[in-house]
């Protein structure tokens, strides 16, 4: 009997080497006359112990990790594919049935249920665990309920503006038009984050069926993925899943034999970090320079090509299968405040142990610092991190017991963006992470706003001043001036949010600039 | 600093991509919003899109020239000069910062001899930076071509660059 061997085929475990892995695994096993299936699964998101090799076993599955290519043959002469025998229960990479590790077990994943067990590709796997249930419950009810369960939900935009998605639905169910359309955006750049490319790489179905949900519940027929050319994996890992989708009739015309029609088709943003912007995005998917737009009109009345369009995040779309299979009242219960549901947060930078972990919100940032993540991969002290990408803003470790909360952040004058965490040490110099926000935002700027086009490159001069000690107070003040000139004058959120990283640089760690306090 | 640009960079369309490129712009012409399409098929196809195109992609898509050229200088990942024969971008983004990505930037600029968006010169490598390759658990991370590489360190940024001359030079 063949034995079943999981090997991650997500970029992140590939790049620590999943590939050699697979590749010793397989040819050991051949040499050896023992026989191994290999699955490709996707990653659990336990990042430090890439590459996760897991066997199952009929008590679940047995970890190994992190192996690399030369542990391979070590771990077959410790009789690993036999998990239970004493050898494999002494190999020093054995980490025991992977649901009983705490890291995983204290979780609640709702929209990651199925990423790292199935094998991204297989729609059997997919209809094996809950897959296109929600679509199914979805086919039987009439538009407006639909709207309303995730309107219920709670669920909030999880790109970063946190806007209710059932709002957002019924203001495009209400359009009269010929054409709506659906449009993913997957142009997931800001640093520390990764959940959206995890979706797409190891559960790509789950993305699928909730753009169909949502062509379903406002009318549109057309749905597009707006991918960053970074994420070539994922193009291809999506391609491959939407043609199955097709042949299967989960995408296309009278989807499952109804009269609902959805077509989708993945469009390769081309390394703008401004197309994250939902008009600028929509600009870009029409073939222009990715411009941000004036709003009104909103993309919800008139957007992709001046028709209704609704402009979700990944994981928004990928958490509505969820809650039309098990309902919004399942959903809303976890979470708290206005914060409805469950929230995957990545940790990254500095981190011992980096990864993805889906929890309701509530959870502060201590415990996922210290509790799952380990504290720093250095082991030096965390002195800042920085949280919602390069535009959050950096809170110092007496404020890591705040919440994690839409509101709670906003209070401290922070952001949960997207839900990436990225740790710093105590050798971070504040003053340059202020600089480079700037810069940020210079290379990034589409141009169209003073604030933010010129805005930025002043504020690169201005910091470089700082850092070199002229005038030091005269020139946090003018930060500050030209900060608050971003923050009100500025088009949209690359300019209007630079202050954020910036500000909270000085007005925490006022060391690192070299004044007495932040009252400058 | 070496600025490794060969002479041939600026030629105009090049035999055998006339066909080739009336082939791609068919394919695309009938899409909705067509022309970024079309300039990633086209940049996959020869490797970066040169300004003697133009022309023919707006006559194409009906566009201005205007049009294209502005599009095609607006995206960081289009590129209008010939590049080398691999890509290594190097992440600047904070996560990798962290993690020492600006020792591991001025190592790469220093052994290849380049600075950012130069290509080496014997033509084998561009170095480019990136904002984030999504692989921030693993931290500093680089690009090679398609592939991505986590916990990188100076030494194995080294080997990456071997491998890829040595299998070059293989053929």
């Amino acid at each position: 009997m063949s034995t079943i061997v999981y090997i991650p085929r997500d970029s992140s475990a590939l790049s620590v080497g999943a590939e050699k892995v697979a590749a010793a695994i397989s040819q050991e096993a051949a040499k050896r006359g023992l026989a191994v299936s290999i699955v490709r699964n996707g990653s659990r998101g336990l990042y430090w112990l890439e590459t996760l090799v897991e066997v199952a076993t009929d008590k679940g599955r047995v970890a190994f990790g992190p192996v690399k290519a030369v542990d391979v043959a070590g771990l077959f002469d410790a009789d690993f594919l036999n998990s239970f025998s004493a050898s494999a229960k002494a190999h020093p990479l054995n980490l025991g049935l992977t649901d009983e590790l705490a890291w995983l077990k204290q979780q609640q994943r709702l929209t990651f249920a199925r990423v790292g067990i199935t094998d991204p590709v297989s729609l059997d796997d997919y209809l094996a665990h809950d897959g296109y249930s929600g679509l199914k419950n979805a086919l039987a009810m009439k538009a407006a309920d639909i709207v309303k369960t995730v309107t219920d939900s709670g669920l909030r935009g999880r790109g970063g503006a946190g806007f209710p998605t059932g709002i957002k639905w019924n203001t495009v169910l209400g359009c009269a038009a010929d054409q709506k359309y659906i449009v993913c955006n997957a142009d997931e750049g800001d640093s520390g984050t990764f959940s959206d490319r995890m979706v797409m790489e190891n559960d790509p179905y789950v993305l699928i069926e909730g753009m169909t949900i949502a062509g379903m519940a406002v009318g549109a027929t057309q749905g597009y993925i707006y991918l960053r050319s970074e994420y070539p994996h994922a193009l291809a890992i999506l391609n491959e899943a939407i043609l199955k989708a097709e042949q299967a009739g989960y995408l296309g015309d009278n989807i499952l034999g109804s009269s609902h029609s959805f077509h989708l088709e993945v469009r390769r943003a081309a390394g703008a970090y401004v197309c994250g912007e939902e008009t600028s995005l929509l600009e870009s998917l029409e073939g222009r320079r990715g411009l941000v737009r004036f709003k009104p009109p909103l993309p919800a009345i008139e957007g992709l090509f001046g028709k209704p369009t609704v402009v979700n995040n990944v994981i928004s779309l990928a958490t509505v299968p969820i809650i039309l299979h098990k309902g919004a009242q399942y959903y809303a219960d976890f979470g708290m405040g206005r914060s409805r549901g469950t929230l995957p947060i990545q940790l990254a930078g500095n981190i011992k142990q980096g990864g993805l972990v889906e929890l309701a919100f509530g959870i502060t940032l201590r415990e996922l610092l210290y509790d799952y993540g380990g504290g720093s991969a250095s082991g030096r002290a965390i002195k800042a991190v920085q949280v919602g990408g390069p535009l959050g803003a950096f809170l110092p470790e007496s404020q890591f017991d705040t919440p994690l909360d839409y509101e709670a952040f906003s209070a401290i004058w922070a952001v949960l963006g997207h839900g990436g965490i990225v740790a710093f040490d105590d050798t971070v110099d504040m003053a340059k992470m202020a600089r480079y926000a700037f810069e940020f935002c210079a290379i990034e700027s589409c141009g169209k706003c003073t604030p933010c086009r010129i805005g930025s490159t002043r504020g690169v001069e201005v910091m470089d001043k700082i850092i070199a000690g002229t005038d030091r107070e005269k020139n946090i003040k003018l930060v500050r001036d030209l900060s608050d000139t971003m923050l009100n004058g500025s088009l949209c959120a690359l300019g209007g949010m630079t202050p954020y990283p910036v500000l909270s640089a000085i007005n925490h760690f006022p060391a690192d600039f070299k004044i007495k306090d932040a009252t400058v | 600093m070496l600025q490794g640009i060969s002479m041939n960079q600026e030629l105009s369309v090049q035999s055998g991509w006339t066909e080739k490129l009336d082939q791609l712009i068919a394919q695309h012409k009938a899409m909705a919003g067509a022309l970024l399409p079309l300039l990633h098929a086209i940049q996959d196809e020869f490797s970066y899109i040169p300004e003697s195109v133009y022309e023919k992609i707006a006559k194409g898509l009906s566009l201005s020239v205007a049009e294209v050229h502005g599009v095609v200088t607006f995206y960081h990942h289009f590129k209008t000069r010939k590049p080398g024969r691999h890509v290594l971008q190097i992440c600047r983004a904070e996560s990798c910062q962290a993690m020492g990505s600006e020792a591991l930037e001025a190592h790469a600029k220093q052994c290849l001899n380049v600075d950012y968006h130069q290509t080496t010169a014997d033509q084998s490598i561009n170095l480019e930076p990136v904002y984030c390759l999504g692989n921030c658990a693993l931290s500093p991370a680089v690009m090679l071509d398609d592939e991505v590489y986590g916990r990188v360190t100076a030494a194995d940024l080294d080997g990456l660059i071997r491998d890829a001359k040595k299998a070059e030079a293989q053929g």
